[in-house]
């Protein structure tokens, strides 16, 4: 660890610390609904983002319960869906397509994008790297009410009358293009790429902040290797979202284009309802080689920021330090870099060249190396620990279970000669919800249970945190375990009803079990909404430091005010990973404690940052003299 | 049925309102208590979620093996075409790698919660890193999927190399919401097409005034009829939007692109027969009513799942014979070339 730990740095003044928050005329609209406090744009994130999960889940417990029980009479849905269950009880073909676009639409970009990212980098960077705020409190309630409005065009598309976008949430071109291709191509494919387009401008706007925070306003002695985990996957997470999502706005507006003013971007050589279009030259491999230019990098955007908050989490509750802390920094940039460049994985049957293929697998099998080392760093770093079971610690446990459970299977699909016959059935489906879906969910959950005395200054009730945990992490495998054999036997995805592709109907029982399972597991998520906002009013009031964490977030008072610590913003002496030090009276020595003052557990290489204390601080631990002169 | 799922979600709301009121007074009560003092770290929770996560591990796996099992006889049946085996093979090296990958570390990740639950008396073992243990841990998944990749690569190449001389030459067409198929007919060569002859009767837009000669023998056919034991090449297009080929039976898959010509070569190995029998032999159900089937895997629109055409593999004989007696679609359809100003006239040397 000696490594790990460079010297205190000092010396530099900080701007931001002078800078103390003046008096506040604030009124409700500053306060609560246009703030530039990081701590209330992160709860904005939330809510908005825990609505659009109990959206997004019941449109998947809707088209679960057309695919578990396909000769139902869904006339009883009638006064949700309207029109959309025909005379006969039978959902709508269309509408089907359009309820799995916008699950995965809902999910992927609002929940665990903004929901995720737009929460917990809000609210901890600032916290754990000791700054006020964000570098601009401006852009960041910006990034929030594009968001918003982003959410809002989105909303609106699904109570249009053709229905919302629906040509499954990649939105490939022509059909996607091709107004008369299908009804979720009309107004609501329109009102998808205007809201993905202010989408972006949001996500944009966040990462800059994100990264230009990290970079400058760290606090004293916070050096790169002393920040969390957390911040860390949150950093690296921008740099990847700011690189990756101006890609989709490209794609976007060109098929805005093909769309709306006839140009041929993606189109070419098109016979459709009675007459061939003019377009020629375009191509559409080209909109997927740009979707997934984002597509691919969005999945570690999505996961990368659950795993920081697992890395910190799961050492917290082991009382250890997390193992490998540079293993894992190394790992987190190695994933980022080589998510650019495995992207054609997802393309080895579109037709692309095969050399393309060969080339992709090799990258596609590198980047499981670190996931790979990171799932065995977890696991070590339980090992001998003195475990807490908190539900952030059972939702970070059960995060790293499914992260390895759907992290196997991709080994299978990066494979392009496995992938011909796996490509698009449901082990795909099955592969990326437990790797990327739910998993990330999990860890979303963790980060709530952990940082929602931080966030709201009351504990969340634990009893109930366990029961959601046990309803969520079973309910995950028992929906998506089984749709491996489903792929296995070659069931498609995106199919309404699979009548016509096996007459046997085989996995019918499978299927319907498969839709029990996901209605147990949303069922849950109504305890945690409960608990959620019930504990937010009456929970019981939370101590300053309720897991007896190393971070600095934990020396703000119990309601920190805009501006964070009341005082001058503490400075950091060592890493955040020093818990049950040997011959330590405690089993954590917070980030904010100087080496001078742990003599005791200082190991024999910390002698030297004792040293370095008096040099860069004598007013407060050099000799009297050196006090004195200071 | 219907009935079964609304008292599924009456019971599971049923439960949750108690629990909800439950609950409530529980927490009515606590925060009339609380205070400073949240120190509880140990109890009966710990030992309760901890031996959860060890029977769920347990009772998981059995669940997996039990369930596997079960479901084998709805896998598909052994590959019916040459390449097919080979990514089976791979399939199922991957498959028994990773699950033991996938075991060992569940089974470490779900027992060390109870194993090392916490107690007030004991300290954490301050174990930061080790530099062997992770050298060792990134460099043995490295060989691993080096080796897997490497099995990969080669079925890849010989999957994706140019097809052999000679193979027989048939063309898939994708549309909203159906397959067509064209077979190149005497010459063994398929004419050329252009979208913008498409109309009502020439679907997949033959163009004869550009290309008279080797249009005027092809055929189409309402099923897709393969030869045993014969090297097929499948060009695959698209009129209208993405669909995706995708013939489960024989590991073939490849995307129907607009505007941009794909192809899929493979050999079929088992006559629909011969499969029926094999089939009936392993004791699947309906195993005389077996067919091949060729289906769309890219969603096209509101009827993708129902685009589906019915495969038959015959012997190369029955097949060859087949061939010879279709009718070319220009003799059948000679008046509307007509109309359309075609001279006709080569059609009876064809014939």
């Amino acid at each position: 660890m000696g490594a790990t730990q460079t010297a205190v740095q000092h010396g530099a003044a900080h701007a931001h610390d002078e800078h103390e928050h003046h008096e506040h005329h604030e009124t409700f609209i500053t306060k609560y609904i246009f703030s530039e406090d990081h701590k209330t744009i992160a709860k904005q994130f939330l809510i908005t983002g825990l609505i659009w999960a109990f959206i997004g889940g019941l449109f998947s417990i809707l088209f679960r319960i057309q695919l578990g029980f396909p000769d139902a009479d869904l006339t009883w849905l009638k006064p949700l869906l309207g029109e959309w269950i025909d005379k006969d009880g039978k959902m709508d073909k269309d509408f089907y397509l359009a309820l799995v676009t916008m699950h995965g639409t809902i999910m992927v970009f609002f929940v665990l994008t903004a929901g995720l990212s737009g929460t917990f980098s809000n609210f901890l960077i600032p916290l754990q790297v000791g700054a006020r705020d964000m570098a601009s409190g401006f852009l960041n309630m910006l990034s929030y009410w594009f968001f918003f409005v982003s959410g809002i065009l989105m909303f609106v598309s699904i109570f249009l009358e053709t229905g919302p976008a629906g040509g499954g949430w990649v939105v490939y071109p022509p059909l996607s293009a091709l107004q008369e291709a299908a009804p979720g191509s009309k107004g609501g494919m329109t009102l998808w790429l205007l809201s993905m387009a202010v989408f972006i401008v949001s996500s944009l706007l966040g990462s800059i902040n994100y990264i230009t925070t990290v970079i400058n306003l760290r606090t004293a002695g916070m050096t790169f290797t002393r920040m969390p985990l957390t911040i860390w996957a949150f950093f690296i997470t921008a740099v990847i979202g700011v690189l990756s999502f101006p890609v989709l706005f490209s794609a976007a507006l060109l098929l805005v284009f093909d769309r709306s003013f006839g140009t041929s971007f993606f189109l070419s050589e098109i016979y459709i309802n009675g007459q061939a279009l003019h377009h020629v030259g375009g191509s559409a491999l080209l909109f997927q080689h740009l979707f997934w230019f984002l597509g691919h990098p969005e999945v570690y955007i999505i996961i990368l920021p659950s795993l920081g908050i697992t890395s910190e989490i799961i050492a917290t509750n082991s009382r250890k330090p997390i193992f490998g802390y540079r293993a894992m920094i190394g790992s987190i940039l190695g994933i980022a870099f080589l998510s650019f460049i495995v992207w054609a994985h997802h393309m080895y049957m579109t037709g692309m060249n095969p050399f393309l293929g060969t080339v992709f697998m090799f990258l596609t099998l590198i980047i499981a190396v670190p996931s790979a080392v990171k799932a065995f760093n977890y696991v070590t770093t339980l090992w001998r620990g003195n475990i807490v079971f908190t539900p952030a610690m059972m939702f970070s446990i059960g995060l790293v279970s499914l992260f390895v459970g759907g992290g196997v299977t991709g080994i299978h699909l990066a494979s392009a000669a496995i992938d011909i016959q796996l490509h698009d059935t449901y082990f795909v489906v099955a592969h990326f919800h437990l790797v990327m879906g739910a998993s990330a969910f999990l860890g979303m959950m963790a980060g709530v249970y952990h940082w929602f005395p931080k966030m709201f200054g009351r504990m969340m009730d634990e009893r109930m945190g366990y029961i959601h945990f046990w309803l969520t992490f079973v309910g995950v495998y028992c929906v998506f375990f089984p749709m491996h054999h489903m792929g296995m036997a070659g069931y498609p995805r995106r199919y309404y009803s699979f009548t016509q592709f096996d007459s046997l109907d085989a996995f019918a029982d499978v299927s319907a079990f498969i839709s029990i399972s996901a209605m147990i597991a949303f069922g849950a998520q109504l305890l945690f909404a409960f608990n959620f906002f019930y504990s937010i009013f009456k929970g019981r009031p939370a101590p300053s430091n309720p897991w007896r964490s190393n971070t600095l977030e934990w020396t703000t008072p119990r309601f920190p005010q805009h501006g964070n610590w009341p005082g001058e913003i503490p400075h950091v002496y060592r890493w955040p990973y020093d818990y049950s030090k040997p011959n330590a009276p405690e089993d954590f020595i917070p980030q904010n404690v100087p080496y001078s003052e742990t003599l005791e557990s200082n190991l024999p290489y910390e002698a030297i940052f004792v040293e370095q204390e008096k040099e860069y601080e004598p007013e407060r631990f050099g000799t009297p003299e050196a006090k004195k002169n200071s | 049925m219907m009935f079964y799922v609304i008292l599924i979600l009456g019971v599971i709301v049923f439960v949750g309102l108690l629990g909800f009121i439950y609950r409530v007074f529980a927490l009515v009560n606590l925060s009339k208590t609380s205070g400073e003092n949240y120190e509880r770290r140990t109890g009966k929770s710990a030992a309760v979620n901890g031996l959860s996560l060890i029977i769920f591990f347990v009772v998981g796996m059995v669940a997996i093996f039990w369930y596997s099992d079960a479901v084998k006889i709805h896998y598909l049946p052994e590959a019916s075409s040459a390449h097919g085996s080979s990514i089976d093979n791979l399939f199922w090296i991957t498959t028994i790698v990773v699950f033991i990958a996938f075991a060992l570390v569940n089974a470490l990740l779900l027992s060390f919660p109870f194993i090392y639950r916490f107690k007030d008396n004991r300290k954490a073992y301050f174990y930061a890193d080790n530099h062997k243990l992770e050298i060792v841990w990134t460099v043995v998944p490295a060989i691993v999927l080096t080796v897997l990749v490497l099995m990969g690569w080669n079925v890849w190449s010989s999957v994706t190399a140019p097809a052999p001389t000679g193979s027989l030459e048939i063309e898939v067409i994708g549309k909203q919401f159906n397959w067509m198929v064209r077979y190149a007919g005497k010459d063994g060569k398929l004419g050329r097409h252009d979208f913008r002859q498409i109309d009502d009767d020439n679907a997949i837009g033959m163009d004869f005034k550009k290309d008279f000669k080797t249009n005027a023998d092809d055929f189409t056919a309402s099923e897709l009829k393969l030869p045993k034991g014969q090297n097929v090449l499948l060009k695959i297009r698209s009129r209208d939007v993405l669909h995706s080929v995708f013939l489960p039976h024989f590991r073939v898959k490849m995307d129907a692109v607009p505007g941009m010509p794909t192809s899929f070569w493979f050999m079929p190995t088992k006559t629909t027969e011969e499969m029926r029998a094999q089939l009936s032999k392993e004791g699947r159900p309906n195993a005389a009513e077996f067919d091949y089937i060729l289906t769309c895997t890219e969603v096209c629109g509101n009827s993708h799942f129902a685009m589906k055409m019915k495969v038959s593999v015959l012997e190369k004989a029955e097949f060859d014979k087949w061939y010879a007696e279709q009718e070319p679609w220009a003799v059948k359809n000679k008046e509307y070339l007509q109309k359309k100003g075609i001279n006709v006239g080569g059609l009876a040397l064809n014939k």
